[in-house]
């Protein structure tokens, strides 16, 4: 009887066992997660290869063709001003990602200082940042970003910076509550006794400890860039002609759609699979990092 | 209660003075006006003697502590979009569209939503559960102007039931209620959902169940009360968004509105108009917080703010 157990228990070396080892199996088996990160992922090589994949440059406009419905030469239908709708939609994941990323890089760039330094220092330091984040919160979010593009001027890195300013406060947040739970604990103690010095603590001790839910916070904040983007574009205040924006291209078809309905569906199909994709994945790494969340 | 009350009143009072003084330089310290050579060429004289007469002339800080005061008295400055009225009067004319729409609007998302999310918890798992997580999600994740320009495309592009935008008509209001409702209905539906499945566990629950009572009186009486209580403070802020934050419905759908005004004030650089909306909308966010935490203590006489007394 045990006999065959032992060869099966010699052969059978398990995988070590990680974080995130396990986060990627239990990643996996949640469908709509893997679905999500699939679509991200083609969204990305359309972000990529737009040059090679769109069938012309997202600028050529041939004003014989214009407002041509859906067919074989122009999948999606050409614009007002005879531009191939499909092109412009490949070109506009470029713009929604590069906003997406950008602004996220700005927020963590703002963000992930400021609150390791609040966290880790307190006194004075701590108490103004408490009260910059009272007041950025204070501030009517979207309307603020809103007006700081009337102040900047439209545009694509206008709209990065107006979004990043916006967006830095969650992370900062974060950070500051991870590390105030962390200055108390004893490797940090420990850390602190042989001399290490903040900087240190942050890259040694704070940061692995905080990536589950900073990465999470990176993932659901990729999403929020994106609509924001969308959203200051189909106001007309975010990014300009010719670059090729899913918000604006919505806003346009508003003139247009009672009679050319293709107009309005592409784009809004296109920024809602963005949206889902991003948002799947970011709660599937959520679900995945973090077994103890509430599912709220 | 009284010195909590006032604390957090000093501290709405000192974010609310730090918005308006960020606002205000953020808007002269950029280059560029409403009176731009480029867009109206003027004598210099000409020029001078409108920047005088709206008191542009003046130094920074006195611009401000002027404009605060005339602020404090309702008073804030003439529109340059439309210089025959006031900003008040502006104001006044253009918030009743996005008002009527928000009460419509908070009125069907919470009872819908906590509708929605007692049931889902009621019958956890089932697929009317499942259905409203999914219907959570969806309304989260999509903007709503995605939503707006789908129900055109079905309501008045394919059917013809509808007009596809405008305002006065009872028809206006179906397609922009039903928008904008999604995202806050979503939101009620998660947090009833998942408060209810907690007071389920609950032992009061048990103990009500065990003394006999009947399903429908363990629900209402003893589940519904603890668990709509925690809503209030994530209700409570939700109001002055949606009071005042229908930019997109109001641009989808051609409505008269608040939000309309402030992204045309946005293009004009009206900075009277843009000031008077963004001390409004920190205004509301500041009070509504406020009384939700008052509220909240009222409700629930377990909470104590000072926390003197209990652990």
């Amino acid at each position: 009887m045990t006999t065959p157990m032992l060869p099966r228990l010699l052969t059978h070396i398990p995988q070590k066992r990680t974080l995130w080892r396990d986060a990627a199996r239990s990643f996996l088996k949640n469908r709509l997660a893997t679905a999500g990160l699939v679509v991200v992922a083609i969204f990305i090589i359309m972000a990529v290869f737009a040059d090679v994949l769109a069938p012309t440059p997202y600028y050529r406009s041939v004003l014989n063709d214009n407002l041509q419905y859906p067919s074989a030469r122009h999948l999606m239908g050409t614009d007002q001003v005879g531009r191939d709708l499909l092109s412009r939609i490949i070109y506009g994941t470029r713009t929604s990602l590069v906003v997406g990323f950008a602004v996220q890089a700005i927020a963590f760039a703002i963000g992930l200082p400021l609150g390791a330094l609040a966290g880790l220092r307190s006194g004075w330091v701590d108490f103004i940042i408490t009260r910059l984040l009272e007041v950025m919160t204070a501030f009517p979010g979207f309307l603020f970003a809103i007006f700081l593009m009337s102040i900047l001027g439209s545009g694509l890195g206008n709209v990065i910076l107006a979004i990043g300013v916006t967006s830095w406060i969650e992370v900062c947040r974060l950070t500051r509550g991870q590390s105030l739970a962390l200055r108390e604990r004893e490797f940090v103690v420990a850390a602190r006794s042989y001399g290490a010095d903040d900087w240190r603590i942050v890259f040694r001790q704070l940061l692995p400890h905080a990536l589950p839910p900073l990465v999470i916070m990176l993932a659901l904040g990729i999403p929020s860039a994106i609509f924001a983007e969308a959203g200051l574009s189909f106001l007309g205040v975010g990014i300009n002609d010719p670059i090729p924006s899913w918000g604006k291209m919505v806003s346009e078809s508003l003139g247009y759609i009672r009679v050319y309905w293709y107009l309005g569906l592409f784009p809004t199909l296109a920024i809602a699979l963005a949206m889902l994709s991003f948002n799947f994945l970011g709660d599937g790494l959520r679900d995945a990092l973090d077994p103890t969340m509430y599912n709220v | 209660m009284g010195r909590y009350i006032l604390g957090r009143l000093g501290g709405l009072l000192i974010a609310f003075l730090l918005v308006s003084i960020i606002t205000f330089l953020l808007m002269h310290a950029v280059p560029g006006g409403p009176f731009d050579e480029l867009k109206q060429p003027l004598p210099p004289e000409a020029k001078a003697n409108i920047l005088r007469k709206y008191g542009l002339d003046r130094p920074i800080w006195e611009q401000y502590l002027r404009y605060m005061w005339g602020a404090i008295h309702l008073d804030f400055g003439i529109p340059f979009q439309s210089p025959t009225e006031t900003v008040t009067e502006l104001i006044a004319r253009v918030w009743p569209p996005t008002l009527q729409l928000a009460t419509v609007v908070i009125l069907l998302s919470y009872s819908l939503g906590m509708f929605f999310g007692i049931i889902a918890a009621i019958k956890q798992n089932s697929w009317i559960d499942h259905a409203v997580t999914a219907m959570a999600t969806l309304g989260f994740a999509i903007p709503n102007f995605v939503v707006g320009i789908w129900l055109i495309l079905i309501f008045s592009v394919t059917l013809h039931w509808l007009p596809t935008g405008g305002w006065g008509q009872p028809e206006n209001y179906i397609m922009p209620v039903l928008v904008y409702s999604a995202a806050p209905m979503a939101m009620v539906a998660r947090y009833t959902r998942v408060n209810m499945l907690e007071s389920l566990r609950a032992d009061y629950v048990r103990t009500a169940r065990a003394k006999g009572l009947t399903e429908r009186t363990v629900i209402f009486r003893h589940i519904l009360k603890n668990a709509l209580i925690p809503l209030v403070t994530v209700l409570g802020p939700q109001i002055p968004n949606i009071a005042t934050g229908s930019i997109f419905i109001e641009a989808t759908f051609r409505i008269p509105g608040l939000g309309r005004y402030f992204v045309t004030s946005t293009y004009n650089r009206d900075y009277p108009m843009i000031m008077a909306t963004m001390l409004l909308a920190a205004f509301l966010w500041g009070i509504t917080y406020l009384i939700s935490d008052i509220l909240y203590t009222v409700i629930d006489p377990r909470v104590r703010l000072t926390g003197r007394g209990n652990p």
